[in-house]
């Protein structure tokens, strides 16, 4: 039998909310997502909390723990003084929802946006070698979880929300350092759009972003930094400046690739154009043009079952059906018929 | 039916939550060391820089490098490069190094952090507000030009580079060789210098931190690795530089003084 332990706990939605008070039992060896669901199972079986694996590995039970956002199946009760009250909020960056659960949307907005990896031109896929070395700085932001403290944490958008139209967050420029820092990938234009599209410049290197990274990511001197140096190459060094003029490079090499260019990774059985910032103008043919050649066709993608806000639906109860909808399409079933699939390689057909 | 589900809509709201910041520890005691070290540091130094003496110890050749390289008319034995810097005494004796210094650290990845949250309160600690209505990073003038770094840590490298000659001629003294403890605080702010400016983040990603394939540079590989190493180590660095050119400095000063007397091992 443990001890109570004074809390206080945010609870609201968008209207208004306020701080209430908790007394809640805390055993040896607990956290506080532990503590969260003492309280849904005693006083306040209407709490809302998003929590999944309680491992630190899914990254879904973000919150703020007496004003520091961490993640709550990580954070231990005896890290804390018996007499401290502890404060748990919904991360404050984004639209709370309701409780403890907050709309983290604009991240997934901002990882959307960002161009997917581009594959080598002179590859098939199967072909695909790389050495440890050459992946293994990339390898490291594979380990974030998406939990987005880091975006939550950041100043930028957290402090100044008018910057989130411009401002990617730390979250996505791990994502364009891994695609820029990958051996196989094609796209030379990554810094230009880190620059001029996810807001690089915006952030200070105060480094908030990797205190509080549970996956103990250096964000800030593995990604960010290294990013701000290569847009500094292509930018703001006159040496690489003279360099090109002298050597005549492509002035084109550092802009956006746009759509319908013929130029990067257009040939062969590789994504053709990389022209993501006006992907919704495509049609669906072009759509499989710029899928990967499986020497047979293969059918338009169907959209997904999603709102007119473009997402899923929270939660069944809102659907006109039962069950949720697939996220795939509602013409896909499965298992999937061997010839549907999509992995196979060219030279088995 | 009824549900309990609430769907996202359109623009919402955050949560109320009327606290500034609810953190319960001391997170601003790091931005007042902050403020506190660097204010005094930069006092100490403005007045040393603006001393125009007791910079040079003629018996052992010892040169602080706060003057170094010395290039005006003050500067006597100390002048190893000419004295073509006029005397008038607004100008350092080390006008032509002092001011890529102070930009070296301006523009320093670690500086930066250090006095935005200290000094800018931008933001002072992490989930606590920033102090500014408005931000604009360091996308416009003036704070765009903190992209200049890799410049002033070429110059860096350079003014390193006289520092290690300084402290390679004060082993010359009248009497032939000559070491005492002047020596070894000379050298052992070198080394630090030296360690301070390879840790740079700019040095670690013109090692090699540019390349997209290590295994085709694998010396740039071996060399980014090593700075990477004391890359981590930055921070320190950075504050252990700031004292021991402190100390380096007012040893120097205390022996050209006659305060004390330099400690000889040798000669």
């Amino acid at each position: 039998m443990g001890e109570k332990r004074q809390f206080k706990v945010w609870r609201g939605d968008e209207t208004g909310g306020d701080l209430q008070d908790y007394q809640v039992e805390v055993n040896e060896g607990e956290v506080v997502l532990d503590i969260i669901h003492r309280l849904q199972a005693t006083e306040a079986p209407d709490l809302a909390c998003r929590w999944n694996c309680k491992a630190g590995k899914c990254g879904s039970c973000s919150m703020e723990i007496n004003g520091m956002p961490r993640l709550g199946c990580m954070t231990r009760m005896s890290t804390f003084s018996e007499d401290e009250t502890i404060t748990v909020t919904p991360l404050r960056t984004f639209p709370v929802i309701r409780d403890l659960v907050t709309d983290v949307s604009f991240n997934y907005e901002k990882a959307r946006e960002t161009p997917a990896f581009a594959p080598p031109a002179d590859l098939a896929p199967g072909e695909y070698r790389m050495q440890q070395i050459d992946v293994e700085r990339s390898q490291e932001f594979r380990k974030c979880i998406e939990c987005f403290l880091c975006q939550n944490t950041c100043h930028v958008v957290r402090d100044h929300d008018e910057n989130k139209k411009a401002f990617s967050g730390p979250r996505t420029f791990i994502r364009a350092a891994e695609l820029d820092m990958h051996p196989l990938d094609a796209r030379e234009d990554r810094k230009t759009y880190a620059q001029q599209h996810q807001g690089l410049g915006y952030c200070n290197i105060t480094k908030c972003c990797s205190e509080v990274c549970p996956e103990h990511i250096k964000i800030t001197d593995n990604a960010i930094i290294p990013m701000k140096e290569r847009v500094v190459d292509r930018k703001y060094d006159p040496l690489v400046w003279l360099g090109s003029k002298i050597f005549r490079r492509h002035p084109d090499d550092d802009q956006l690739v746009q759509s319908g260019s013929s130029h990067a990774v257009s040939a062969g059985p590789a994504m053709t154009g990389v022209d993501l910032p006006d992907a919704h103008e495509r049609t669906e043919e072009q759509e499989v043009e710029r899928g990967v050649n499986w020497h047979r066709r293969v059918g338009p993608a169907q959209l997904p079952a999603v709102g007119a806000n473009g997402r899923l639906g929270v939660s069944e109860a809102a659907f006109d059906r039962s069950g949720a909808a697939s996220p795939f399409g509602d013409d896909v079933e499965f298992p999937m018929p061997p010839r549907d699939l999509n992995y196979a390689h060219p030279d088995q057909d | 039916m009824t549900t309990t589900a609430t769907r996202p809509v359109g623009a919402q709201a955050r949560a109320s939550i009327s606290a500034r910041t609810l953190r319960t520890d001391r997170w601003w005691i790091a931005p007042l060391i902050t403020v506190i070290g660097l204010s005094a540091w930069i006092a100490y130094a403005t007045v040393r820089v603006y001393m125009h003496k007791w910079f040079f110890v003629e018996d052992y050749h010892y040169l602080t490098p706060f003057y170094s390289p010395c290039l005006t008319d003050r500067c006597g034995e100390a002048a190893e490069f000419g004295t073509f810097l006029p005397s008038w005494w607004i100008i350092p004796e080390a006008a032509l190094t002092l001011p890529f210094l102070l930009l070296f650290r301006l523009t320093c990845y670690y500086y930066r952090k250090a006095y935005y949250r200290s000094f800018w309160l931008s933001p002072p600690a992490c989930a606590v507000p920033d102090g500014h209505k408005t931000y604009s990073g360091e996308t416009r003038f003036p704070l765009i030009f903190q992209n200049a770094h890799r410049y002033a840590f070429y110059a860096a490298g350079i003014i390193s580079v006289i520092n290690t000659w300084d402290a390679i001629k004060a082993f010359h003294s009248p009497e032939g060789f000559g070491f005492g403890l002047g020596n070894l605080i000379l050298i052992l702010n070198v080394v630090m210098l030296w360690a301070y400016t390879l840790s740079c983040h700019s040095c670690r990603h013109i090692a090699g931190g540019r390349l997209k394939h290590f295994s085709r540079h694998p010396v740039r590989y071996r060399f980014w690795t090593f700075v990477s190493k004391l890359n981590t180590r930055h921070m320190q660095l950075a504050w252990i530089t700031l004292a021991t050119l402190a100390i380096t400095d007012f040893y120097i000063m205390a022996v050209s003084a006659g305060w004390f007397g330099d400690v000889r091992f040798i000669n």
